[in-house]
């Protein structure tokens, strides 16, 4: 009954909020919506007794990719006309794209029926005794543990690829460097010079310029 | 007589067994000690720089803090024109609610009655890892429904802090994970009674205490904590010199009284995480007579309160950080080290036959 009633209640929230993504006209309004869709997908998750991919879901989802995603938009110097004008432009290709993915799940379950077998779906039953993410632990480091290393490794290869692009070192770009900073001492900094009263001095470093200027 | 006392015993039960009463109480209780805690900040701070600090509200300043709650709701609240007026106030309420909901899963004793925590649940830890990872969704909201620069520049900068330090907490959490088995926060709790100490004689001693063990691991959480909780010294959120009050700049009256609520629950939350993965939660220091009569609560209180002590300390004699040097301190020396100390862990664990 409680059960029943939060699955209706995260389940249109999801859609809900997961259509005014679409809807929205301000994008950071739709990034925000994004989140809620998440939070809900992940209230799903924990009335499925998958607590472990929901926290997961709302740690990697909310609170990294998200953010990321609203930092670029809150950039963006959105005009809304523009965008009017792009979205009647792209419009007719947009509902192609929606139709064939519609018309793709209407033939599907018009072949397959709206109810499924339970068994079909279902992983093969979980040891007795063994909490969520122990139980998925058990599956990703035994039967699963090429396709778990190799996700990372394409990860990894992803992130290396674009650190690659973006990181420049410009010239004429001072730089610090930290290492540099913390071996300097009075020695090397600073340069004691006797000066005659009523005399003057001009810097070593400078020198070679103003004589060039004379 | 009796036959009274009895119903009104089980009356009080049936009504402590709804979680909503557990969590109302809690709240409660949280926002009181939170009152006195931010007292005592301030106090603390005074006596470094032998100030007196508040003394006029109340014998010794004591209601200094509902004072100043009186004083936040009793001022207008002044929303910009040019703001995004529901972000604008969604984000101080986002800040205060998240803080909050993350004292649902803090274990605060264990006896006899059972666990004393509203909800027991098996991931506990990450639940607490995903809620203080949402605490940022108020500081970006705030600064950019604000439409103004310095909130926005402020917003920004402490939303790259807030994002930087929590990889490090994270790294960390999983090496007290890696000692424990579990991420239930009672059971590591209860893991911490079996130790050092234990293998020296000293049962369920504070030798036993992941602080030990971990030791290097205890200080960067500290650390990161101070940073994640936007505490000084590493306050560039609302360094006063450059950015005047970072993204809370156009805030005002009530949405700025949750926000500081907000922040002050994040800190006694960070408190209590500390005293549960480090220093031994509810368990007492040495388990012999005067010390093992006193209830866990108190136990738990009175660390996590020393935790707070040591970051009101923090704030009083450390001079701010640089924000190069502050993104360097996270990006270049904390993540390599509890990287590697991640790994030495589990090698540890694993060949040294200590794994649980």
């Amino acid at each position: 009954m409680v059960t029943a009633f939060f699955f209706y209640l995260f389940s249109t929230l999801a859609i809900a909020s997961g259509a005014c993504v679409v809807l929205a006209k301000n994008p950071v309004h739709a990034v925000l919506y994004l989140i809620l869709t998440f939070f809900n997908a992940a209230g799903l998750f924990v009335l499925l007794n998958a607590e472990f991919l929901a926290m997961l879901l709302i740690v990697v989802y909310v609170g990294a990719v998200a953010v990321l995603f609203l930092f670029v938009v809150m950039m963006l110097d959105v005009d809304f006309d523009e965008l009017k004008a792009g979205f009647i432009k792209n419009a007719p290709i947009g509902a192609l794209v929606g139709g064939i993915v519609l018309a793709e799940l209407v033939a599907l379950f018009a072949f397959q029926g709206l109810t499924f077998a339970p068994g079909k779906i279902a992983a093969a039953a979980m040891p007795s005794g063994l909490s969520n993410t122990e139980a998925l632990g058990h599956i990703i480091y035994t039967k699963y543990v090429f396709f778990f290393q190799t996700s990372g490794m394409i990860l990894l290869v992803a992130m290396i690829g674009a650190i690659v692009l973006t990181l420049r070192h410009r010239q004429n770009v001072k730089r610090q460097s930290i290492s540099e900073q913390n071996a300097r001492s009075p020695a090397t900094a600073m340069e004691v010079i006797k000066l005659p009263s009523g005399g003057y001095n001009v810097p070593a470093a400078v020198k070679p310029k103003t004589e060039a200027a004379e | 007589m009796s036959d009274l006392l009895a119903t009104l015993t089980d009356w009080v039960l049936w009504i402590w067994s709804f979680a909503a009463v557990q969590s109302v109480a809690m709240l409660v209780g949280l926002l009181v000690l939170i009152a006195f805690l931010l007292l005592m900040d301030r106090k603390v701070w005074a006596a470094v720089q032998m100030r007196r600090g508040p003394n006029v509200v109340g014998p010794f300043g004591l209601l200094q803090s509902f004072a100043d709650l009186l004083k936040f709701a009793f001022k207008e609240p002044v929303i910009p024109a040019g703001s995004d007026k529901i972000v604008f106030l969604l984000a101080p309420l986002a800040t205060a609610t998240f803080a909050l909901a993350a004292w649902a899963v803090i274990p605060i004793s264990e006896n006899s009655w059972g666990k004393w925590v509203i909800s027991d649940m098996n991931v506990g830890i990450l639940y607490l890892l995903a809620i203080s990872s949402l605490g940022v969704y108020g500081v970006i909201m705030g600064g950019w429904a604000s439409n103004s620069k310095y909130p926005f520049m402020g917003a920004l900068r402490s939303a790259a802090q807030m994002v930087s330090y929590e990889v490090s907490i994270g790294l960390v959490i999983i090496c007290v994970l890696l000692c424990v088995g579990s991420l239930n926060l009672t059971a590591i709790v209860n893991a911490q009674q079996d130790g050092v100490g234990t293998r020296l004689g000293l049962t369920n001693s504070f030798l036993d205490w992941h602080w030990l063990t971990l030791f290097p691991m205890f200080i960067v959480f500290f650390v990161s904590a101070l940073a994640e909780t936007n505490r000084p010294p590493f306050d560039l959120v609302e360094a006063e010199s450059e950015l005047v009050a970072g993204f809370m700049v156009e805030y005002g009256s009530t949405p700025y009284l949750l926000y500081m609520l907000g922040e002050y629950v994040a800190i006694t939350t960070m408190c209590a995480l500390t005293t549960i993965l480090f220093l031994g939660g509810w368990l007492p220091p040495i388990d012999v007579a005067p010390f093992n009569w006193v209830p866990g609560i108190f136990w738990f209180i009175g660390k996590s309160v020393l935790v707070f002590f040591m970051f009101g300390m923090v704030k009083a004699f450390v001079p701010r950080y640089r924000y190069d040097q502050l993104m360097r301190l996270g990006w270049k020396v904390f993540l390599p080290l509890s990287l590697v100390m991640v790994v030495l862990t589990a090698s540890v664990l694993h060949f040294g036959g200590f794994a649980p």
